[in-house]
Formats: structure tokens, sequence, C-alpha cells
């Protein structure tokens, strides 16, 4: 990991968002354990680096679709930590009012449009948002984050056939880390990258160390000015690692431990510490007050969601249609 | 009779029919290493290999395309959709291949395929892994729909429908897996096409199936201790709808009652309603009545959940109501 | 390489038969004989000829829209062909099916598709019916440059490539996706690049050399009745005639369509070759021409003379077992 282009400041930024991802899903998993959440919870431990650095080198005004596994990448884009919080706990409060919870949360205001419980629904709304901005001459652009196991929907390749052709300005990124739920990527697959997939769209395709997150963001730079150049997509491929379960509670019996130990070496934030403060020997100070800070922030959210109300039952009929529900049958 | 849960009835299924007939083998998303997420298939690798007990990668199209292609080629697969919800990620092969290929092709083949689908609210699972859409498939000529509510059924069922010549929906509420019944020894089978009377009574039928079968027998107990007697209907196939078994009901009770999880608008209460009032209007003394979810995709919240989710407390006021 | 002069009279009949059924279709469908759509494989016969001549009887194909190619290549006949076109009770699908869904099973004819990519995956569960029983069979799906962008590709090409199996995809690259040109909706020169993605070879070859194509199907059938997987086979070829028969082409010019048949008719191309070659005579040639025609001929009067299905015929074939 080089840090040279990156300022102590970038990069305690950097550091300071994988930390609220890490820390928010920790204590997810630790609360949904305690049954003090509803529904189910996939976490991002692990692949923190993906997001942030993708997110990083994203303008404000670019767009986002998310996976079963967003929290990362709505916390990444922007999104709070309490109402995030209050989604999960299916309060009042939270994003979508309770309605969505952990595999829906979205926030239109910072461009994120959507977790999606659907594996790979988001690739082709990405393309549809990219779609817009072109139409509208927009400068923005959109990026689709999606697992390995997404990869292999048909959705997939029609996404990005449609936006090679029509050279959308969108960043395709896939997360690989190795495991469709329980099934090995080796196994449903019969090529060592899914980055090679785009030579049949006649696009770029790049690998990435998804671990790595200065790499991340420079590939991803890189794809946006390709993208907002009016060039057309790029399939980026991060290769990265889930350290838990696909869901909380999945035990793992299909990944041997050796291999979740090599991954874990390889933790994304140990290493962007590490690089931190070989490159800054006097932020260890800072590191610990963002540690300080975060820590506080997850806490304010528990407390927020834990102390926030549960929607009202009347609310249980609106927001089907934009005009109020009249169809909505009595009992 | 021994008690088992729901799961196990049907990895018992699978399990026989696999060992009868070599050309059953199953295929699906984390069916093989993982056991399925509800633990339906645990054991059957071990039992049968994992050229017969297949992993897929996430391609529902793929995963129920090449069902209906292998069955074309003299196999007899079963495939099994993770959750129903994803079945919409692979209509054209449901609806277009697998239902009409006998029929379209003029009877040259059969289509010996079963697409099991977990559906139904379970733990705040959301908007998209909580749906009942059995009622889409009713509506489909060539399809088979089948939804047991109980380990006997499920087991009984999802025999006959692997055994079926004709392509087969099998709806398994994610809810019932861990679900405890009694299950008869042997070769068990419970006929397709055939509703079961679960509770004879004089005062009202209840029609039901899946999950909300078991609020009806709840239901029927209150009742019971209100004087009113219903007698309740299990379809266990939706398609085709045993309609004599309810109108031998109705010519007893004369007040008729459907319950499901599944939304109310265009469902299988709809269906049987239209039915009843078209074919056998005379045997009714009081208008049809029935519960089913509210217009609304299912809420996140369980504090939202809970009210798209039939009680038997409903059951009971409906009940009441009708017999007034 | 050098043929037998039995295959290549073999090979020129079927291409023939092709041409003519196919023109013939189209007169009696401007006619109005013909009920439903049609879609006409003019210009494209050296691809199904030459796929099919490098397959037995028991491997399977799937089809497209534009199948009549495809039906006559793996041996269907042409009298259940033409009377099932006219919607008649000796049509291969009693009349059920139309020039859209013809199947003959006898000769491994999975049936044509009125859905886009809808063959995919049926090929690739044949493919894996002959991998699981080890019988031996590959299975090719034929399919256009539009099905290309479907997602039923990318699943089946996946799945098979994945697992080895026994299939083939060959595209027939005829440049136009109903009325929209290849390259407007591709961002690649060739299909066959998208070959890496899956780690199987991708293949170009001019579709409007049936020698060419015989080639590479050999190599891609030897290759997956060794086990080692899957081929992408892209013809490049012309789509001489609409999308359908009465489609007014305002998407391309006469001149550019007479272009391109002038230059490159597959049929020319054969002649030329095997004349020039010594292999066959011109005379030889007509002979062959004379007896498709003939043949053709008498499956248009058998058709038109054949009785409608029966009404009794509605129901049958919707199942196998009962349903009232």
């Amino acid at each position: 990991m080089n840090a040279r282009p990156y300022g102590c400041e970038d990069l305690l930024r950097f550091y300071r968002e994988m930390l609220r991802i890490r820390l928010f899903d920790l204590k997810a998993a630790e609360l949904f354990a305690q049954g003090r959440m509803a529904g189910n919870i996939h976490t991002y431990v692990g692949q923190e680096a993906v997001a942030v650095g993708a997110c990083q080198a994203l303008e404000p005004g670019d767009l986002i679709t998310a996976t079963h596994r967003g929290h990362g990448h709505c916390l990444a884009k922007g999104g709070r930590a309490d109402t995030m919080m209050a989604e999960l706990f299916g309060k009042a409060t939270g994003y979508c009012r309770g309605k969505g919870g952990s595999m829906h949360i979205a926030d239109l205001g910072l461009g994120i449009l959507g977790a999606n419980g659907i594996v790979g629904a988001g690739i082709p709304i990405a393309a549809g948002s990219a779609l817009a901005s072109k139409i509208k001459g927009g400068r923005e652009i959109t990026l689709a984050f999606f697992g390995d196991g997404a990869a292999n929907e048909g959705v997939f390749h029609e996404a990005l056939n449609m936006a090679a052709a029509w050279r959308l300005p969108v960043i395709f990124l896939c997360e690989n880390n190795r495991y469709g739920v329980s099934v090995s990527i080796d196994r449903v697959t019969n090529t060592a990258d899914i980055a090679d997939r785009a030579k049949g769209y006649g696009i770029p395709g790049v690998v990435v160390d998804g671990n790595d997150i200065l790499a991340v963001c420079e590939a991803v730079a890189a794809a946006a000015g390709r993208a907002r150049r009016g060039e057309g997509p790029t399939l980026l491929e991060a290769k990265t690692y889930r350290h838990r379960g696909h869901y909380e509670g999945d035990p793992q019996s299909y990944k041997p431990a050796a291999e979740i130990a090599a991954w874990k070496e390889r933790d994304p934030l140990d290493r962007l510490k590490k690089t931190i403060l070989a490159a800054h020997p006097d932020a260890a100070a800072a590191l610990a007050g963002i540690a300080a800070a975060v820590e506080a922030e997850i806490a304010a959210a528990v407390r927020f969601a834990e102390d926030s109300p549960y929607p009202e039952p009347a609310t249980v009929t609106s927001d089907v249609y934009a005009a109020d529900n009249e169809r909505s049958v009595a009992r | 009779m021994r008690e088992i849960t729901f799961s196990e009835a049907t990895l018992e299924a699978m399990a026989e029919e696999m060992a009868r007939d070599e050309r059953v083998f199953v295929m699906g998303e984390d069916i093989a290493r993982q056991g399925g997420i509800f633990g339906q298939f645990k054991g059957l690798p071990q039992q049968f290999g994992l050229d017969r007990v297949r992993d897929t990668p996430i391609s529902e199209t793929a995963i129920v395309g090449a069902g209906v292609g292998a069955a074309l080629a003299g196999m007899r697969p079963v495939v099994d959709m993770h959750f129903a919800d994803f079945i919409t990620v692979c209509m054209d092969e449901v609806v277009n291949q697998m239902a009409k290929i006998r029929y379209m092709f003029g009877g040259q083949c059969t289509m010996p395929l079963v697409l099991r689908a977990p559906d139904g609210i379970i733990r705040s699972a959301a908007a998209q892994h909580s749906q009942s859409l059995e009622a889409w498939f009713v509506h489909v000529p060539g399809l088979k729909v089948v939804i047991p509510s109980n380990p006997a059924d499920a087991k009984g069922l999802l025999k006959a429908a692997i055994r079926s010549d004709d392509p087969v929906l099998y709806f398994e509420h994610k809810a019932l897996f861990p679900t405890k019944g009694p299950v008869p020894d042997g070769d068990h089978l419970t006929p397709i096409g055939k509703a079961a009377v679960v509770r004879p009574g004089r005062d009202l039928t209840v029609i039901s199936y899946s999950m909300t079968m078991h609020r009806a027998l709840e239901a029927a107990e209150t009742l019971a201790g209100q004087g009113i007697d219903a007698e309740i209907i299990d379809l266990r196939t939706i398609s085709p709808i045993d309609i004599d078994t309810i109108y031998a009901s109705l010519a007893k009770t004369h007040r008729l009652l459907i319950v499901h999880e599944a939304v109310k608008a265009g469902g299988v209460g709809a269906e049987i309603a239209a039915r009843v009032a078209e074919e056998a209007f005379d045997l009714l003394d009081a208008p049809i009545a029935r519960i089913g979810a509210p217009f609304v995709p299912i809420p996140f919240s369980p504090a939202l959940e809970k009210l798209v989710k039939t009680t038997a407390g409903d059951i009971v006021r409906a009940a009441q109501q009708l017999c007034r | 390489m050098e043929y037998e002069r039995d295959f290549l009279r073999h090979l020129y009949r079927r291409m023939v038969t092709i041409r003519l059924f196919e023109e013939k279709v189209g007169e009696l469908f401007l006619g109005g004989e013909i009920p439903g759509f049609v879609h006409l494989y003019v210009g494209e016969e050296a691809i199904a000829v030459g796929v099919c001549a490098a397959l037995t009887d028991k491997d399977y194909i799937t089809s497209t829209h534009r199948g009549h190619g495809h039906c006559i290549a793996k041996g269907a006949q042409i009298g259940p062909m033409m009377a099932e076109i006219f919607g008649k009770k000796p049509g291969y699908c009693k009349g059920k099916g139309g020039s859209m869904h013809i199947a003959d099973f006898s000769v491994g004819m999975l049936g044509a598709n009125g859905v886009v990519g809808g063959g995919y995956n049926l090929a690739v569960g044949a493919a894996l019916a002959a991998q699981m029983r080890k019988s031996g069979e590959v299975a090719v799906c034929f399919f256009g440059d539009g099905a290309s962008n479907r997602g039923t590709f990318h699943e089946g090409v996946n799945m098979a490539a994945a697992w080895k199996l026994p299939a083939i995809f060959v595209n027939e690259n005829n440049q136009w996706a109903s009325t929209t040109p290849y390259r407007t909706t591709n961002n690649i020169e060739d299909i066959a690049d998208r070959a890496k993605g899956y780690g199987i070879p991708g293949v170009v070859v001019d579709g409007n050399d049936v020698f060419a194509v015989i080639e590479v199907a050999k190599a891609a059938v030897a290759r997956a009745r060794e086990g080692l997987g899957p081929t992408l086979i892209e013809a490049k070829t012309y789509r001489i005639k609409g999308h359908f028969v009465g489609d007014p082409e305002k998407y391309r010019t006469k001149e550019e369509v007479q272009k391109h048949f002038t230059a490159n008719d597959p049929i020319k191309n054969f002649a030329q070759k095997v004349i020039g070659a010594g292999w066959l005579k011109q005379a030889d040639l007509d002979a062959i021409h004379a007896e498709a025609a003939r043949e053709i001929e008498q499956a248009v009067a058998a058709a038109r003379q054949a009785p409608y299905p029966d009404d009794s015929e509605l129901y049958a074939d919707l199942y196998v077992e009962g349903v009232s």
C-alpha cells in the first residue's frame, strides 16, 4: 500500500469511514445475537476497503446501488449510523420508516438507490440511473456494488452489455469475497477472474486488491474519469473476503479455517493503520481519537434506535403508491 | 404415529424418491454444502453424492431452465428456488417453458419437474423474502401447485410431485420447516388435487392451506367453545382445486370463509369465491368471507409485519360474523 | 478436406430443402393460407446443416423462433412440419404449436422457442442429463445475435462451463435483432469474445460456408464428448428475409440485402465449391433440387387437405395426469 498520493488527513478520513462500518456491523451483529433486532443481517466486516475506497473516489452527486450486504455501502456514501440502526430495529425513525429493514436501506438524497434483497438486482438499476444522467447531460455517474455470486445472474450480462453499447457513465464494481452464500466462486465459474468478462462487452476489466483501500480508490477514480468523459463503463473486480457468515448465525462450515485466518491477516483496517503509521508516525493520537469518536457515534446510534418508537399501525398501508392507497384492502 | 418435522419429512421424501429412481436429482443454491438454508437438504449429498445434489451458480433462469431441459432429456429434476420470491427472476422459464412445453408440442413430451419454493412470512425477512405468490401460478394452465401445511402432507405431496409427469410447484412455508407432526411410516403419498377435511363441522366451512391452516385449527377450537362448529378444509393442492370437496362441505354448512396469508386481492380465495358464487350459489346462506393480507408489500418492522399476518382471532371474528 | 459424395448430396439436399421450404412458406403466408407469424431461415442454411452434420440423431438441439431450418437440418420430416405451420391435425404438435414451436423429440429436436434466448438453459439441462447418465449425447443451442444479450445466455453458458457440460452454443450472427442492427446493441465485433469470460473456446466461423461450419462443429462435438466442456461458436451470416414474413423492413434497403445475397449465398457457395472441385456435377445438384421441390409440393398438398384439430383437442396434452 503506497500512501504517497494521499495526505495524512485523507488517510485518516479513510480510516474513520472504514472504522464506522466495522464498528457498526460488529455492534449490529452483537445486538442481533442478543435477539434485540428483527430479520436477518449480512455484515460487511472484512470488505470495508471496497465501499470506502470506491465512495471516496466518487463525487457527492454520484449515485450507487448496493446489495443485501449493504450497510457498508450506505455508510461509505455518507449514510447516518443512527438512522440506519433505527431501520435495522424496525423503528419509525429509520431510513425507510421501518418498512425496509437491513436489506432495503436507501437514502436517495445521498445518491444511495437502495440496498437490495434480490441478488444482482442493483446492476441494471445502476445502468438505468446512468442512462438518466446521460440523457439529462449531468456530470454524475453511478456505481453498482455487487458480489461474485451476483456476477452469475443474467442481469449482470444484460446490464453490462447495454451500458457498454450505449457508453453509459457507470462503474460495475464486483466485490469478489469468494463465496456466493455457501458456494465457493471456484465451483460456479470456470475462470479465475470475473474481470475477464469485460472482454465480452468491449470494456476495460480491472482486477484490484479489495483489501487495499488506496488501490480501490485509484481504480475507481480511473473508472470514474472514463465514465465522466463519456467513454463508457468499466468492470472492476475487487478481490476481498467476508470475515463473518453470509448472514449472522451462519456457521460457515463451507469455509476452511486456514482460509479465514489467512484473510484476517490481510484485514483492510489493520493494513491502512500500518500504512498511516509508517508514513505519519505522529498520527497515533489522531487514530485513537477517531476510534473514540466512532465508538461514540455507534453507541449513540444504538441509543437512538432503542429510544425511537415503532411505526404507527396506520402507516402499514401508506407508501404503496405515490397517491394515498385507496385500494388497501381492509382485513 | 412417529412425529418428525416438516423439514425432515421433505428430506425423507427426497431421499426415498432419489433411491427409488435414479433419474431424480436436485439442484439449487446452497443445497449441497450447506444443506439448504432451512436445513431441508441436510445429509442428501452424503447419501447421493454431489452429482445428484448440486450447488448451482446464483442463476435462477439457468436453474429452472436447465431443469426443464433435463426433464425433456429424460431426467426427473427437482429444483430449489431458495426463496419463493426469487421465482420472479425466472418467470419465463416457469411460465413460458415449464408450463407450456408439453401442450405446445402437442403432447410429445412430459415435464416431470418439481420446483420447490420456500415462501411466507418469517421473522421480519421483509418485502423481498416474505411473499406468498402461489396465486400467480394458479392462473397458468399447465402447472400444478401444491402447498402442504403439515409434515405428513409435506412428505406425501413432495413424493407425489416427484412422481408426477406434470410440472409441479411445491410451496413450503419457511416457518413450517421446524414444526413437528405425525407422519405415517413407509411409502406415504398424498394425492395431488385432493383436499382434506381435517376437522368435520356443521356450522361453517373454513378453507385454508399452508401456515394459516394452523390458525384456522386454533380458531376452530375457540369457536367450538362458543358453540360454533367449524368444518376445516386443508386444500393442499391449489391447482387443480378440489372443488367437489368444497361443495360437499358447503352442502352441510352453507357458510364459507377462505383464509390465506397471501394478499387477499386476486388470491386463491378470490378464485374459490368466484367459483362457488357461479356454480353453487344455492348452497350459501350467507355472503362468502375472505381473509388475506392487506394490499401492501410485507413490511420489515415487527410492529408493521404483525398487521399483515392472519391470526386465529381474525378467523374467529370472521366466523362469528358469518354465523350470526 | 475431402468429403464422401453421399455426404455432400445429403448436405445439399438439406440446405436446398430448407431454402425451398422457406420460400414456399413465405409465399403461402402472403397468400393468407398460414395463421400466426413465420420467420424464415433463408441465407442461413449452412449453419444448421453444417452443425447438425456433426451430430447424431441422439444428440439434442434447441432452436429459436427462426427454427424451420434447424428442424429440417436435424432430420425432422417436412410433412408434419408443414402441417404444423398450417395449424393442422397431422402437424408435429397437432396444430397447437405453430411455426415458432415445432419440436420432434424422435430426432432430438427439443423445440423451437418463441422466447428470444429461451433455448440456452434447455440445452444446458439436456447436456446435464447426458453428463449425469454418461450417455454420450451433446446438446446444441442455436441462438441469434439478439439473443446473445439475454441474461439466459450468461447464466446458461456460465453453468455449462463451470460444470464442463457437453453443450455447444452456436450463435447465428445474422446482423439483425428483429429490426435492430447488431452493432447498435453490442459494443464488440465478435460475440465469440464472450467465451473468454467463461474460460471456454470461442470460435468465429463463416456461417455461409457449410464446410467451415462442419469443421468447427466437429471440433466442438469432440471436445464436448471428451468431457472438456462447452464451446461458443459464432457463425457470421446475414438475414436475407425480414424478421418475419410481411416485415416492411424500413430499417434497411433492398439493395443492401441483395448485395449480401448475391455475394454470399451459402447454397451457391456450396455449389461452386463442389462443382469446382469435381466432387459433384451440376446435374446431381439439379436432381436433388427437383426431389426437394417435389417433396415440398407434396407436403403443401397434404397440409392443405389435412383436417384441423378436433375441438376435443383443446384440453388434451395439458397434463399427463387428468385434471378436469
